[in-house]
């Protein structure tokens, strides 16, 4: 149960090595904090980070899961359930952003990536609804991004993902509307971090401690939406009306 | 039987979650209690504990029908017996024209008589009557497996005392028999001083004077610093004796009426409104408003116990992150303690609108209840001001060391050591708890957040 500030007792992350994930985790730390899971596929990975969060009062836990395995997903979410009780912040955290066009091209590329990215994205969020609503308090946060805003054809297949998810969100925090479970979907723009290591960087890029404190924010203050930086939701707004042929010429990366 | 799920908050308006909601007359208790799955159940009354003590998320909780048109008024023996789903305010109507009044009432009548004996309520006479508990004498208890036990002080004294103060976690109250005090009017004789400072306020209530009131209480003003740190009003009271009434008072000596002026309307006020600049202007004026000293001033029971229920819902005013309450108490020796708490609280900025200080007296038997003798401070705060959580857990941390504890019925931010340091007794409730309830069907977004029922 969150308290009165929103800080909320038990953390999960799924995607649990990921560093806008991890960041988020960090920010919401505080002294009625009890658990963090970090639920990834890399455990070695997950138990580095899991150090850096741990402390005398938090029991931070790195279980197995795969967004790939989505038969698993109930059960994951439920053991961590049975283990620490009520979720209060989710964070489904996991994504992939593919090798660019070449994924395009790639029959078996392009079908994973959707399958991890949306059809596992799906899956863990509705394991995890299903608990929100059963508990009547709690909250998903969803990262979509801006890529699934416009989508662009330098990524489009992880673009389109992201459209797909962000819609799936918003209509997943519509159908949880009445019982005390809520979601946040927050759309970041460029961030530097593994995903995008050794990329140039695009406009308004900004960095996994910047997008969580946005969402820190926006958990507090109950928002549905937040974007980070909270420029590109204005600079977005512009570009979806940008005609074709000049969105396709725009040296967005 | 109608369930809705509804969103629940306490008065402060902070952490919600949705419950399925239901009304019930007692005799369909046993029934209801027989379909509760594994997040339990929870009596809720008039939702006036300000955090998450009434709230249930994704479980069953009850409002227990019952009013005080039913109450049994023993006009020999000066008690009354009355269902515990009736509030102060119905209760009061009923019986201060027949010249009693409650044993103990908090700073608004609209709490269920379940409630003040689930928190084990306070008011500005602690120090001369106790809490709400001492003046139960018997209750009826509906229990988790369907049956109902009949305990008082002699009568099971563990789960009497275990359900005084133990936050709706033992069972439902069902109606209880409670010790009424005489009065001949319904009036308050009220002195009134306007103090410097903390020290001079604390030595003023500390000097005997206040036990030869029933009622006393004192505003201080957190916004003021410096030299004018803990300024002051202070306010002590006793109900007015016929004589002590004018003239045109005295041909209905026990006229009782109080009205609600208006309703904060639902639209939220500017966020910001209430800052520190507002909060200082207001206290200024409250404080300038107080006389210096004045002796006997005779004030109706609502505008002596209840002002804050003259402006409906009022806790509106703090817009959408609400407000949250602190209540502490630190034992007498404290002194310097509850001075660095309120130089804390004045210097963080965090606007204060109300912050009241008291005497308490001698505790109770009940292991959970909240007060023990020494001074208790109340403070108001706007759920949004930056860098509130760091400072309240930063007085959590000041009230331990000094012996200290904070109170449930206010409680919306506090963590599981806090309570157990707070609370030695835990575990004698815990076994009564055990007792009676084994299967865990009561059950709270308090008890759950601070792990109350398990270690
Ligand atoms: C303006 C204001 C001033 C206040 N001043 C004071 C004060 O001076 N002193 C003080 O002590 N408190 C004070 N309070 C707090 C208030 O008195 C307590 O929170 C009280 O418990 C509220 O009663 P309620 O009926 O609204 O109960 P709720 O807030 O609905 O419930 C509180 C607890 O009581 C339990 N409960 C309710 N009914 C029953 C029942 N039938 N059987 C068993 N358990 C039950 C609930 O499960 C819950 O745990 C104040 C509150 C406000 C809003
Ligand atoms: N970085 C950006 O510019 C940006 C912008 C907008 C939105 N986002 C979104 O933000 C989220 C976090 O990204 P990030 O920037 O933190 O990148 P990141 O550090 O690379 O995190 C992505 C995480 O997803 C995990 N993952 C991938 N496939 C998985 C699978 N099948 N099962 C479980 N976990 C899997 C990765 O785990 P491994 O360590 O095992 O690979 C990694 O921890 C992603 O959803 C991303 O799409 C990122």
């Amino acid at each position: 149960m969150d308290n009165a500030f929103g800080e909320p007792q038990n953390i999960v992350v799924l995607g649990g090595t990921s560093e806008i994930g991890l960041a988020i985790a960090h920010h919401l730390v505080s002294p009625v904090t009890r658990s963090i899971v970090l639920a990834c596929r890399d455990l070695a990975k997950g138990e580095q980070a899991a150090a850096a969060l741990r402390s005398d009062t938090v029991e931070v836990s790195v279980v197995s899961f795969d967004a790939a395995d989505t038969a698993s997903h109930e059960r994951v979410i439920g053991d961590i359930v049975e283990a620490h009780g009520d979720l209060d912040v989710v964070v489904l955290a996991f994504g992939q952003l593919g090798n660019g066009e070449a994924t395009g091209a790639d029959v078996a590329e392009a079908a994973a990536l959707a399958h991890v990215n949306f059809t596992g994205a799906i899956s863990a969020s509705v394991a995890v609804a299903n608990r929100l609503r059963k508990q009547g308090h709690g909250t998903l946060v969803v990262l979509s991004s801006v890529a699934g805003e416009r989508v662009r054809k330098a990524n489009f297949v992880y673009g389109a993902t992201k459209a797909g998810l962000d819609g799936f969100a918003q209509g997943l925090g519509d159908s949880l509307e009445g019982t005390g479970a809520r979601v946040l979907v927050v759309r970041p723009g460029f961030v530097h971090s593994a995903m995008t290591k050794g990329m140039k960087a695009a406009p308004f890029a900004t960095t996994p401690d910047k997008v969580a404190d946005v969402t820190v924010q926006g958990l507090r203050r109950g928002n549905r939406t937040v974007w980070a930086p909270g420029i590109l939701r204005f600079v977005f707004s512009a570009l979806r009306h940008v005609p074709g042929p000049i969105w396709r010429k725009l040296p967005l990366g | 039987m109608a369930v809705t799920r509804t969103s629940l908050t306490g008065w402060g308006r902070t952490n919600p979650s949705a419950a399925e909601l239901v009304e019930l007359f007692r005799s369909e208790l046993p029934a209801a209690l027989k379909e509760v799955d594994d997040r339990g159940a929870l009596v809720r009354g008039l939702g006036r504990s300000y955090g998450d003590a009434a709230q249930n998320g994704g479980g069953l909780v009850i409002r227990l029908m019952g009013s005080a048109t039913d109450a049994l008024l023993d006009r020999e023996a000066g008690t009354v017996t009355v269902s515990a789903g009736a509030s102060l305010d119905e209760l009061l109507r009923y019986i201060v024209p027949r010249g009693f009044f409650v044993p103990v009432t908090p700073g608004t009548r609209f709490v269920t008589i379940g409630g003040a004996i689930a928190s084990d309520i306070h008011g500005k006479n602690h120090h001369f009557d106790g809490s709400f508990g001492k003046h139960v004498l018997r209750m009826s208890l509906q229990l988790a497996d369907g049956s109902v036990a009949e305990i008082g002080p002699d009568r099971d004294p563990e789960l009497f005392w275990a359900t005084i103060g133990g936050m709706g976690l033992t069972g439902i109250v069902l109606d209880a028999t409670i010790r009424l005090l005489r009065v001949e009017t319904s009036r308050m004789a009220v002195d009134t001083h306007r103090l410097p400072d903390l020290d001079t306020l604390m030595d003023t209530m500390a000097d005997g004077d206040d036990d030869a009131h029933r009622y006393s209480v004192a505003w201080i003003d957190l916004a003021a610093k410096g030299s004018q740190l803990g300024r002051s009003v202070l306010t002590r009271g006793d109900h007015a004796r016929f004589e002590q009434l004018p003239a045109k008072h005295q041909s209905d000596p026990l006229s009782y009426g109080p009205e609600q002026l208006v309703s904060v309307p639902p639209i939220i006020p500017r966020p910001g409104l209430l800052n520190h600049v507002t909060v200082a202007a207001f206290n200024e004026l409250w404080f300038r408003k107080a006389p210096k000293r004045k002796i006997g001033g005779i004030e109706s029971i609502s505008s002596f116990f209840h002002p804050l229920d003259m402006v409906g819902q009022w806790a509106r005013f703090y817009g959408k992150p609400g407000l949250v309450q602190y209540q502490l108490v630190v034992p007498f020796g404290q002194e310097d303690a509850m001075r660095r708490i309120v130089e804390r609280v004045s210097a963080s900025g965090a606007a204060s609108f109300l912050a009241v200080l008291k005497r308490f007296g001698a505790g109770n038997e009940a292991p959970l209840s909240f007060p023990q003798p020494g001074w208790t401070l109340a403070l108001d705060m706007p759920g949004g001001a930056p860098g509130l959580g760091k400072l309240l857990h930063g007085l959590d941390d000041m009230v331990l060391e000094a012996g200290g504890r904070n109170y449930f019925a206010k409680d919306a931010h506090t963590v599981p050591e806090t309570i157990r340091r707070g609370y030695p007794r835990l575990a004698e409730w815990q076994a009564v708890r055990r007792r009676v309830d084994p299967h865990e069907v009561w059950q709270s977004d308090l008890g759950r957040r601070l792990h109350l029922a398990g270690d």
